[in-house]
């Protein structure tokens, strides 16, 4: 126990500090210019497309997903993590990415069980929790309708 | 390009730098993983969707509120509220995903398009 502790310590002692202000100022500006970027798609959807509120939602949710998943597949996205961190993770690219990326690495498991079983390793969950959560407010919407 | 116009791009630079700079600090300052801080905004964003908060953000800072995975959340929620008032129970069951149902799908389809095409990059 005494050696794990010497263990611990010294894992702590050489690891590089993380400055959380400069960590967050990444962040913020990264995840600010992601959300940036969809909101001009979400004007080219509205004033180009001439789609309604819910069509430019679901254009924009399209759209970013396709080049979070560009990107991952480019390499470009992980990149973009190692610098932002939550800036990446956390816009719906980052969802993408959360799904191309493991299905990526199993490929050589192969098309059924690799690509196939891995798109949903990470998105699983979301999805999962994503979805229980719409029917708690579709039977709470239920409930208060009265 | 409008003066509003340029406001929304403003309030959406704001609004979604600021939720990704508040999940830097549970990533860091807790023992939460990249997945876990995914589901725990979706999560989230169906709870504040569910209370009528989320709804009034996109409102006023469009995608910087809809782009982070709260937004994802809200709409499930949203979709799930809004199909129930109208068809009931079954509404429920269809409300949710039927309002996500671009972005999920994008997500299987691109997803599988790009592990296809692409190998993984072996760090230099």
């Amino acid at each position: 126990m005494k050696k794990h502790q010497q263990y611990v310590d010294h894992v702590e002692a050489i690891q590089p500090k993380r400055n959380l202000a400069i960590g967050m100022l990444k962040a913020f500006w990264v995840g600010g210019l992601i959300c940036v970027i969809g909101q001009g798609f979400s004007y080219i959807g509205e004033l180009c497309l001439k789609l309604d509120k819910d069509a430019t939602a679901a254009f924009v949710a399209i759209v970013m997903v396709f080049l979070g998943a560009l990107l991952t597949g480019l390499g470009v996205y992980d990149q973009i993590g190692a610098y932002a961190g939550a800036g990446s993770v956390v816009p719906i690219t980052g969802f993408s990415n959360s799904v191309v990326a493991p299905a990526m690495e199993f490929k050589h498991e192969g098309y059924v069980m690799g690509v196939g079983a891995k798109l949903f390793s990470l998105a699983g969950p979301v999805l999962v929790y994503g979805i229980c959560s719409s029917v708690v407010a579709g039977i709470i919407a239920l409930i208060f309708k009265g | 390009m409008t003066g509003d116009m340029w406001l929304m791009f403003l309030k959406a630079f704001f609004v979604g730098g600021a939720i990704c700079a508040l999940a830097q600090i549970l990533l860091e300052k807790t023992k939460l993983t990249a997945p876990k801080i995914l589901v725990l905004m979706v999560t989230l964003g169906a709870g504040l969707g569910i209370l009528g908060i989320y709804p009034k953000l996109i409102e006023f800072a469009g995608a910087g509120a809809s782009v982070p995975l709260l937004g994802f959340g809200a709409s499930l929620a949203k979709g799930a509220q809004e199909a129930a008032l109208e068809q009931g129970w079954l509404g429920v069951f269809l409300g949710g995903i039927k309002s996500t149902a671009g972005g999920i799908t994008a997500a299987v389809v691109f997803g599988y398009l790009a592990a296809i095409l692409f190998n993984p990059k072996t760090k230099p």
